[in-house]
């Protein structure tokens, strides 16, 4: 068997605060109460605070999620921060548009002159310029005015038309252009991962066999709302000419299995080198913003997040992705949290004869709890790690009195913004790479993501998926 | 703890204790679960 490889990871955010309006919990809000809408635009932040926040650059690679400093971290904001980091970059919005006016094949997106003009011009001086058709932007500069009198999705930005969006078709509501924006916007975001893993780590984008996607949107007509194949559309975007694919859909724990699936096509051969791509979720965009405005804070969720990352042939020195420790949560495992939690680690771990003390670094729900406290959501990854803590304690193998050390070594303060996939485990791939390969580093990491499968009303249940990352035992042979 | 004669809610939290666990918990104590809800925060 060919053993499975994590050969480089990229992780992006886009700044688009102008499309917060437009994300489904704000959208509801504010058609309710329009004063909403003058609060939120009240509380944005520039890209400027945007690029130093702390949280922020833990995201590209700039710093560790250790290094953030003190909370709360929008007040502290980190001097001399650059958009570019080592796994990827901060978009600002101009930029982004354009992008997504580069990711529709259609003409549907529809930018202002003025915006297709800047846009264009900002993004002929990105490092990634080559890899997008620019001049194509020309065709989407128009008349946003007209488009919105017939019926286009409106994009305000400083109070100004600045573009739109117009439906697919007229009787298709899966087509129409909210729900086009969404799915451009993740488009655009994965595209944008996916080169910049290319590009790092000097991968041709030729060499790609397949992509797999696992973002959360349904992409679809009216007769197969969630169609899929966005992995694909990527693929097309990102210059991966040789390269099909295919989506993988599990709520927000769905990175978790499209990485056990693309390990598993490189060890049995099938593919050579499989990409793992997940665009962001503009419906998560200001999901909590009314607790934000509430304590007088920025509305943080102001970020799409994407990261791609891509699984090879063992190269002698990458970290190796461990089929033979993959924890899912069975049917039969119920809702019982410690159930849940011994399907997801303890069983795989036991095949390995590894117990939860052997794991150097537990990766699971890594969401910002400076964005989810405000609205009383609490600290995610603090929760899972006490109880992660609490199931070492009750098998023995942790003191009670060492609960708070274990989840200061071995889990991770949150730094994610709300984007559900790309919290979960994935945002942290570029970190966990260099844990493994560092001189005394880390041995082994467990990533862990869980997905709330009962939203959609088909089932009670959840699901999870955990995955063991090794350190490359090559790497210490080679000194 | 005894539920007998009572009607409950169930509200539970995926990252807490899902609402599944508590309903059967409840029902062993006797009450009568009406409505049980999972809700996800994140």
């Amino acid at each position: 068997m060919i053993r499975p490889a994590l050969l480089g990871a990229s992780t992006v955010l886009a700044h688009t605060p102008s499309l917060i309006a437009l994300g489904s919990k704000p959208s509801r809000e504010i058609a309710r109460d329009g004063s909403l809408y003058s609060s939120l635009l009240d509380h944005v932040r520039d890209f400027p605070r945007v690029v130093g926040y702390a949280p922020n650059q833990a995201f590209i690679g700039a710093i560790h999620p250790r290094e953030m400093g003190p909370r709360p971290y929008f007040d502290q904001l980190i001097q001399g921060a650059s958009r570019y980091a080592r796994d990827g970059e901060i978009m600002p919005e101009q930029e982004f548009f354009g992008l997504m006016a580069l990711a529709d094949r259609f003409q549907l997106v529809r930018l202002a002159p003025s915006l297709a003009i800047s846009a264009t011009a900002a993004l002929r001086d990105h490092p990634l310029a080559a890899t997008w058709e620019l001049d194509r932007l020309a065709l989407a500069a128009g008349n946003v005015e007209e488009a919105l009198a017939n019926g286009a999705t409106p994009i305000y930005r400083a109070g100004s038309l600045a573009a739109t969006i117009s439906p697919g078709h007229p009787q298709d509501s899966n087509l129409n252009g909210a729900i086009l924006a969404e799915n451009l916007a993740c488009k655009a975001s994965g595209a944008l991962a996916l080169s910049h893993l290319l590009a790092h780590h000097d991968f041709a984008p030729a060499s790609i066999d397949y992509v797999l996607g696992c973002a959360e949107e349904a992409v679809g007509d009216r007769y197969q709302r969630g169609g899929g194949n966005m992995g694909k559309a990527i693929a097309e975007m990102a210059g991966c000419v040789q390269a099909s694919g295919a989506d993988v859909k599990n709520f927000c724990a769905a990175p978790l299995p499209a990485l056990v699936v693309a390990a598993s096509l490189v060890a049995a051969g099938v593919f050579g080198h499989v990409a793992v791509v997940g665009g962001g979720s503009l419906a998560k965009l200001g999901m909590k913003f009314q607790g934000h405005l509430q304590h007088a804070m920025p509305v943080l969720e102001d970020t799409l997040g994407a990261v791609a990352v891509l699984i090879g042939p063992d190269d002698g020195r990458s970290p190796l992705l461990r089929l033979d420790c993959v924890g899912h949560h069975p049917v039969a495992s119920g809702a019982a949290t410690e159930a849940i939690l011994d399907s997801l680690l303890v069983a795989p771990l036991s095949r390995l004869e590894l117990r939860l003390t052997d794991i150097d670094q537990f990766v699971t729900e890594l969401h910002n709890p400076e964005i989810t406290e405000p609205q009383g959501s609490g600290n995610v990854p603090e929760r899972n790690y006490r109880m992660i803590a609490a199931l070492a304690i009750r098998r023995g193998l942790l003191a009670r009195t060492a609960l708070e050390s274990f989840i200061a070594t071995r889990g991770l303060p949150g730094f994610a913004p709300t984007q559900g996939h790309i919290a979960s485990a994935f945002c942290y791939l570029g970190h966990a790479r260099r844990a493994l390969m560092a001189s005394q580093g880390a041995r082994r990491i467990m990533l862990m993501a869980k997905g709330s499968l009962f939203l959609g009303l088909m089932t009670e249940q959840s699901d999870g998926m955990s995955l063991l990352l090794e350190r490359n035992p090559r790497l210490e042979e080679k000194g | 703890m005894n539920f007998a004669g009572t009607k409950v809610i169930v509200i539970g939290e995926r990252d807490g204790v899902a609402s599944p666990a508590i309903a059967a918990c409840v029902q062993a104590a006797g009450a009568e679960v009406v409505l049980v809800v999972t809700e996800c925060f994140v």
